[in-house]
C-alpha cells in the first residue's frame, strides 16, 4: 500500500477551502441563531444568509432576489424543472432536453412523463454536442421548457448555451441550465446567455456539501418547491442550512475572484493529459470534443479493459479518478452518456475520467503517466480480448 | 467494498495466461455487458493438472476467475462440475451482492472449458449442452432490480 494520495475526482466533489471553513464555523456554534427569529443572533444569521445570497447574484450577473438557496444541485434541477412544468401546465406539456444530462434532469424528466408531459430527448453527436438549431426544430406550440446542462459531468462538453438561451428567449419558452459542473469553471453571466433557471451546487466549487441553489429570473412562474415556512420567500420552505450557505456565499466569490488563473492551471494539466495518453497508450478514445470542453476534464475509452479493474489499481497506487463503467454506477449499463455519444458497450466499460482541480500539479500528472500505461498494460495482458486482437494480428 | 482476499486476488491474480494444446478451454460472458472469461484446462486421467485463465472485467471478475482455476486443480472432471459459484465467494470471502453474477461467470467459465474436453473425447451427454450466458444481461437487470 503506497502513502500517496493523489485526487483526480474534482467533478464528483471538490474539498472545502479552508478559508471557507472559516466562515463558516461560526454559525455552528456561537452564530446558530434561527434566521426567522428577531433577537439579535436570528438577525445575524438572517444577514450572513443575504450576504451569501448577494455573493451568488454577483457571481453569475443576477439579483439578489433572483436566487434561492436549497438543499444540492439535484434539488434544484428537480424545483426548476417540476415547477416550471406544473406552474405552465395551462400554456403546453412539452420539454425539451437532451439525452446525457445528469440523472437529476433525466428522472425528472421521466417522471413528468408518466404524468403526462412529452419530453423530447435530444440526441447528441459522437462528441455529446447538440447544437442549437437542433433545439429550434423541436419546438412545438406545447413547449414550455428547454432544460439543456451547461457542460456535461463526464465528458466535459460545453454546450452552445448562449445560442439555445437566445432562441429560447425569441420564442417565449423558458430556458434551464444546470450548471452544476460548470460554475467556478467558467464565468456565466445569465443576461447574457438568456438563462431563465441556473442550478449550482457548492461543493463542486470548494465549498460544502448539502447546499445548492437555484436562480429564477424575475417574472418566471415557478411554483414552489417545500411548503412550508416563509423561508426563501415562501418558496422553499425549511431552516435554513445557514453555515451551509455561508460556505457556498465564500467558496463562489473565492472562485470567481479567481477563475482565469483556475482556469488557465485547469486546462494546462488537461491539455498536457490529453496529448501523453494519445501518445503513450494505443487504443483509446478521448470522449468528449477536444475544445469545447470543461478546463479540467478528460475522458479516455481504454479499449480491452474495464473501468472497475482499472480504478481499482489506480487506487492501490493512490489516484483517485472515476469511470462510467458498468460496474461502478451501481447498475449492469455503462453510462448513458458514453452510449448517447455512440460508443459500444464493451468500450464504454472501459472508461476512465480525471477531472482536475487546485491541488493538481504537473508532478501529479508526471506520476499518472508513469503508472497508468502500465496499469492500462497489465490489464490488457489479461484480457482475452487482446488475446483475440493479437492472434489476429 | 470487497474482502482483503478478493483484492488479492484481484491485484496478484493465480494463473493468468493460456495453455497450448489446452484439453479444454471454455469463454463465457460478453463485452456488452462488461465481462468475459476464458479458461484453459490441462486434463490428464481425468484429472485436471492445470488452469490458466484471461478476463475481461471488474475486480471481482478477475478474482472469481484466479479463485476459480485454483479450486479445480487436482479436482476430477466430475468433481470440477460440482464447483458452485457460492463456492468460489465463500472461498473469497464473499462478494458484495451486486458482484454475485461474477461468481456465477466463473462456474459457467468451468462448466464450459470442461464441456469443451467432453466433446473433444466424445464425452458429451448431449442432454448436458450448456446454455451459458445467452440470458445473462437480462438476469442481471433483473436481479438488481430485486436488491434495489
Amino acid at each position: 500500500m503506497e502513502d500517496k494520495f493523489i485526487y483526480f475526482d474534482h467533478a464528483s466533489t471538490t474539498p472545502v477551502k479552508p478559508e471557507v471553513l472559516e466562515a463558516m464555523l461560526p454559525y455552528f456554534t456561537h452564530k446558530f441563531g434561527n434566521a426567522s427569529s428577531i433577537y439579535s443572533i436570528g438577525r445575524e444569521s438572517k444577514k450572513a444568509i443575504e450576504e451569501a445570497r448577494d455573493k451568488v447574484a454577483a457571481a453569475i450577473g443576477a439579483q439578489p432576489r433572483e436566487i434561492f438557496f436549497t438543499g444540492s444541485g439535484s434539488e434544484s434541477d428537480n424545483w426548476a424543472i417540476k415547477g416550471v412544468a406544473y406552474s405552465n401546465k395551462s400554456k403546453g406539456n412539452h420539454i425539451i432536453t437532451t439525452a446525457i444530462e445528469h440523472h437529476a434532469v433525466l428522472h425528472t424528466c421521466q417522471y413528468l412523463e408518466s404524468d403526462g408531459f412529452e419530453v423530447t430527448y435530444l440526441p447528441v453527436d459522437e462528441n455529446g454536442l447538440i447544437t442549437a438549431e437542433q433545439v429550434r426544430a423541436a419546438i412545438k406550440p406545447t413547449t414550455i421548457l428547454i432544460t439543456v446542462m451547461f457542460a456535461n459531468n463526464e465528458i466535459g462538453t460545453i454546450q452552445p448555451i448562449a445560442e439555445i438561451g437566445s432562441i429560447a428567449r425569441e420564442k417565449g419558452i423558458y430556458f434551464h441550465t444546470d450548471a452544476v459542473q460548470a460554475i467556478g469553471n467558467i464565468d456565466i453571466k445569465v443576461n447574457d446567455m438568456n438563462i431563465d433557471l441556473l442550478s449550482l451546487s457548492a461543493h463542486k466549487f470548494y465549498g460544502p456539501k448539502g447546499v445548492g441553489a437555484l436562480y429564477v429570473r424575475k417574472g418566471v412562474k415557478l411554483a414552489s418547491y417545500l411548503h412550508g415556512g416563509a423561508q426563501e420567500r415562501g418558496r422553499r420552505a425549511s431552516t435554513e442550512n445557514i453555515a451551509g450557505i455561508v460556505g457556498m456565499g465564500k467558496a463562489i466569490e473565492l472562485a470567481s475572484a479567481n477563475i482565469e488563473a483556475y482556469n488557465k492551471k485547469l486546462v494546462d494539466l488537461r491539455d498536457r493529459t490529453i496529448d501523453e495518453i494519445t501518445k503513450k497508450v494505443p487504443f483509446i478514445k478521448l470522449n468528449g470534443d477536444r475544445n469545447k470542453r470543461l478546463p479540467g476534464n478528460v475522458n479516455f475509452s481504454f479499449q480491452y479493459i474495464e473501468g472497475e479493474s482499472l480504478l481499482l489499481m489506480l487506487d492501490l497506487k493512490g489516484i483517485a479518478a472515476s469511470s462510467g463503467s458498468a460496474c461502478t454506477s451501481g447498475s449492469l449499463d455503462p453510462s448513458h452518456v458514453l452510449l448517447a455519444i455512440g460508443l459500444p458497450h464493451e468500450i464504454a466499460h472501459g472508461s476512465l475520467r480525471i477531472t482536475f482541480g487546485e491541488q493538481n500539479t504537473h508532478q501529479d500528472v508526471d506520476y499518472l503517466m508513469e503508472v497508468l500505461p502500465m496499469i492500462v498494460g497489465r490489464l490488457r495482458e489479461m484480457s482475452p480480448l487482446y488475446e483475440a486482437l493479437a492472434n489476429k494480428a | 467494498m470487497y474482502s482483503d482476499k478478493v483484492m488479492d486476488h484481484f491485484m496478484n491474480p493465480r494463473n493468468v495466461g493460456e495453455i497450448e494444446n489446452a484439453d479444454g478451454v471454455g469463454q463465457v460472458g460478453n463485452a456488452k455487458c462488461g465481462d468475459i472469461m476464458k479458461m484453459y484446462l490441462k486434463i490428464e486421467d481425468n484429472i485436471i493438472t492445470d488452469a490458466k485463465f484471461k478476463t475481461f472485467g471488474c475486480g471481482a471478475a478477475v478474482a472469481t476467475s484466479s479463485m476459480a482455476t485454483e479450486l479445480v486443480v487436482g479436482k476430477t472432471v466430475d468433481e470440477a462440475l460440482m464447483i458452485t459459484n457460492k463456492a468460489v465467494a465463500e472461498a473469497l470471502d464473499g462478494l458484495p451482492p451486486v458482484k454475485m453474477h461474477c461468481s456465477n461467470l466463473a462456474e459457467e467459465a468451468i462448466r464450459a472449458a470442461l464441456e469443451d474436453y467432453k466433446k473433444k473425447n466424445g464425452l458429451l451427454d448431449s442432454s448436458t449442452e450448456s446454455t451459458a450466458c445467452s440470458r445473462r444481461c437480462d438476469d442481471i437487470h433483473h436481479h438488481l432490480e430485486e436488491e434495489d
